[in-house]
């Protein structure tokens, strides 16, 4: 399939149900594998880059889950459908810097995606909605045990799957999910929360890993360490600690709701407000709103179907997504103005929040006013 | 506590670094923090270049060459300034080094995980029968007896493993 073709639908994945779906967006995985023979991407002579890149591509694009593919050397991608790949997560910001002697392979549900010669020969990567690392690893486990067969692996009895950087040695795994996290924001509960998950050896970081702020409450969480401990460990482990953090999260709302009403259903109306009204509107303040509307669906001020758009417009509010709708390259200040008509439009049908319950004056707690 | 470098002396000076959101540690002796010129705190310098053993720079007369990759050129000093290996022998060529570096970074200092193909499997199985074979040897000198049963045992068990695996 063409990259036109991948883009003109929504994500399949990111429609599907999954575990704890509400919270918990996204569970992926990635593994990164070399090949024994060929020196690794960054040091490697583009002619070497080139014929590794000719032994691994076949091999990937003969996978059965990659029937159906979009399939493209890196200097075919243009600079803009780069960036709206990395926008979907199918591929790294350092993957998109990439041109000749790289690919990259991804299936059409986008539930897989190869990198070739990124960092590593290989950067496999698979993904599910909800809360799914489990199964994801069965994915990807199987899709690394075909590629094993047609590829010779760097692979060494003590250090396991040699990769470039000594921090992904090992099992050359780095499990993740991507946690929707607003009431632990709200309730100011959030840095306890990472300091917390930090102690297990876990990193948290933002919506587009390694390095990036935590836009839209969104926090990614990932195992830190790659060696000493088999994959099904470090599955288990993610899996434990993010169903605590899942339990937390739902326990701060409760409590948000019961204690703070007045707070919570302000911040959702604001961004209703904002979202419906808004003329122009830059992506970090529509990801911090549209956050705060997908709450509000999750406490039933909206009706369900709600989320739907909510989560595509999480996507295509973004730059390159914007864009690649306008059909031309636009400026900042454009891309604000098109970014709040989509909006806009997108939100037309959705009612206002029906705010239920008691509502106490002063947020249930005494105001000063009153005393 | 010993020091990570000689092994030998009681380890005084501690370092701690975050780099790429890795928390390093490093404990070294007075000696060799001192030949690796790590003075002060608040010296500028990164923990991979003291445990890889690249630290210092002027110390190392320029005449004599670091290590360099048989398989693919990279030098030490290509390895301080991006961080990342050359290809898979490197990890062989800056063994001694990575080792440290790998103790500080990781939960271990070997993989535990899964295996690729019969061939590796074999391999991995040979291996851990050799160090189990040399603590079953230490342990019969030390007399201790029961733990040298259950070395025995285990030993069997990984060689039956591999006589299945050869079928």
């Amino acid at each position: 399939m063409t990259i036109a073709e991948l883009f003109q639908k929504p994500s399949a994945w990111a429609k599907a149900e999954g575990p704890h779906r509400q919270i918990v967006l996204s569970s992926r995985v990635r593994l990164a594998r070399n090949l024994q023979s060929f020196p690794f991407p960054g040091w490697a002579k583009k002619a070497d880059r080139v014929r590794a890149l000719e032994v691994m591509r076949p091999a990937v694009e003969a996978l059965p889950e990659m029937a159906e593919r979009f399939s493209d050397s890196m200097d075919n991608v243009s600079a803009l459908d780069k960036q709206a790949l990395v926008e979907r997560h199918l591929i790294s910001r350092e993957h998109a810097a990439k041109n000749v002697g790289s690919a990259v392979v991804i299936n059409a549900q986008e539930t897989l995606s190869v990198m070739i010669n990124e960092e590593d020969h290989l950067r496999i990567q698979a993904i599910k909605a909800g809360l799914q690392v489990k199964q994801v690893f069965k994915l990807i486990d199987q899709v690394d045990s075909n590629l094993e067969e047609h590829l010779d692996y760097a692979f060494s009895p003590r250090l396991g799957y040699l990769t470039a950087c000594p921090t992904n040695v090992g099992t050359g795994m780095r499990a993740s999910a991507m946690l929707h996290l607003p009431a632990l924001v709200l309730s100011n509960q959030i840095n306890q929360v990472i300091q917390a998950v930090n102690k297990l050896g876990l990193a948290v970081r933002g919506l587009y890993g390694e390095g990036t702020e935590a836009l839209g409450n969104m926090f990614q969480i990932s195992n830190q360490t790659t060696l000493g401990e088999k994959e099904l460990e470090i599955i288990d482990r993610l899996h434990k600690v993010v169903l605590q953090i899942v339990e937390h999260e739902e326990n701060a709302r409760v409590l948000l709701v019961e204690k703070k009403p007045r707070l919570v259903y302000d911040q959702i109306g604001r961004s209703y407000g904002v979202l419906c009204h808004a003329h122009t509107i830059a992506s970090k303040e529509a990801l911090n709103l549209l956050s705060l509307l997908l709450l509000g669906v999750d406490l039933g001020l909206f009706p369900a179907a709600t989320r739907g758009i909510v989560d595509e417009l999480f996507i295509n509010s973004q730059p390159a997504h914007l864009q690649k709708a306008a059909g031309r390259k636009l400026t900042a200040e454009e891309r604000d103005c098109l970014r709040a008509d989509l909006i806009r439009e997108r939100l037309a049908d959705v009612g206002r929040p029906v705010m239920t319950g008691p509502e106490p004056v002063g947020d249930g707690e005494e105001s000063a006013e009153e005393k | 506590m010993q020091c990570d470098i000689c092994h030998k002396a009681e380890a005084t000076i501690h370092l701690t670094q975050i780099l790429e959101g890795k928390m390093l540690k490093v404990d070294l002796c007075e000696a060799c923090a001192k030949a690796k010129g790590i003075q002060d705190a608040g010296a500028s310098f990164l923990m991979s270049d003291i445990v890889l053993g690249f630290g210092g720079g002027e110390e190392r007369p320029v005449d004599v060459p670091g290590l360099r990759c048989a398989g693919c050129g990279l030098t030490e000093a290509d390895f301080k300034k991006t961080g990342r290996l050359g290809c898979a022998q490197c990890w062989e060529t800056f063994a001694t080094g990575l080792t440290t570096l790998l103790r500080a970074m990781h939960k271990g200092d070997h993989h535990v995980g899964k295996v690729p193909g019969k061939a590796a499997q074999t391999l991995v199985i040979q291996d851990r029968i050799k160090e189990l074979a040399e603590e079953l040897d230490a342990a019969v000198r030390a007399e201790k007896y029961e733990t040298a049963a259950g070395l025995r045992d285990q030993i069997r068990e990984l060689q039956s493993q591999l006589k299945a695996a050869s079928k």
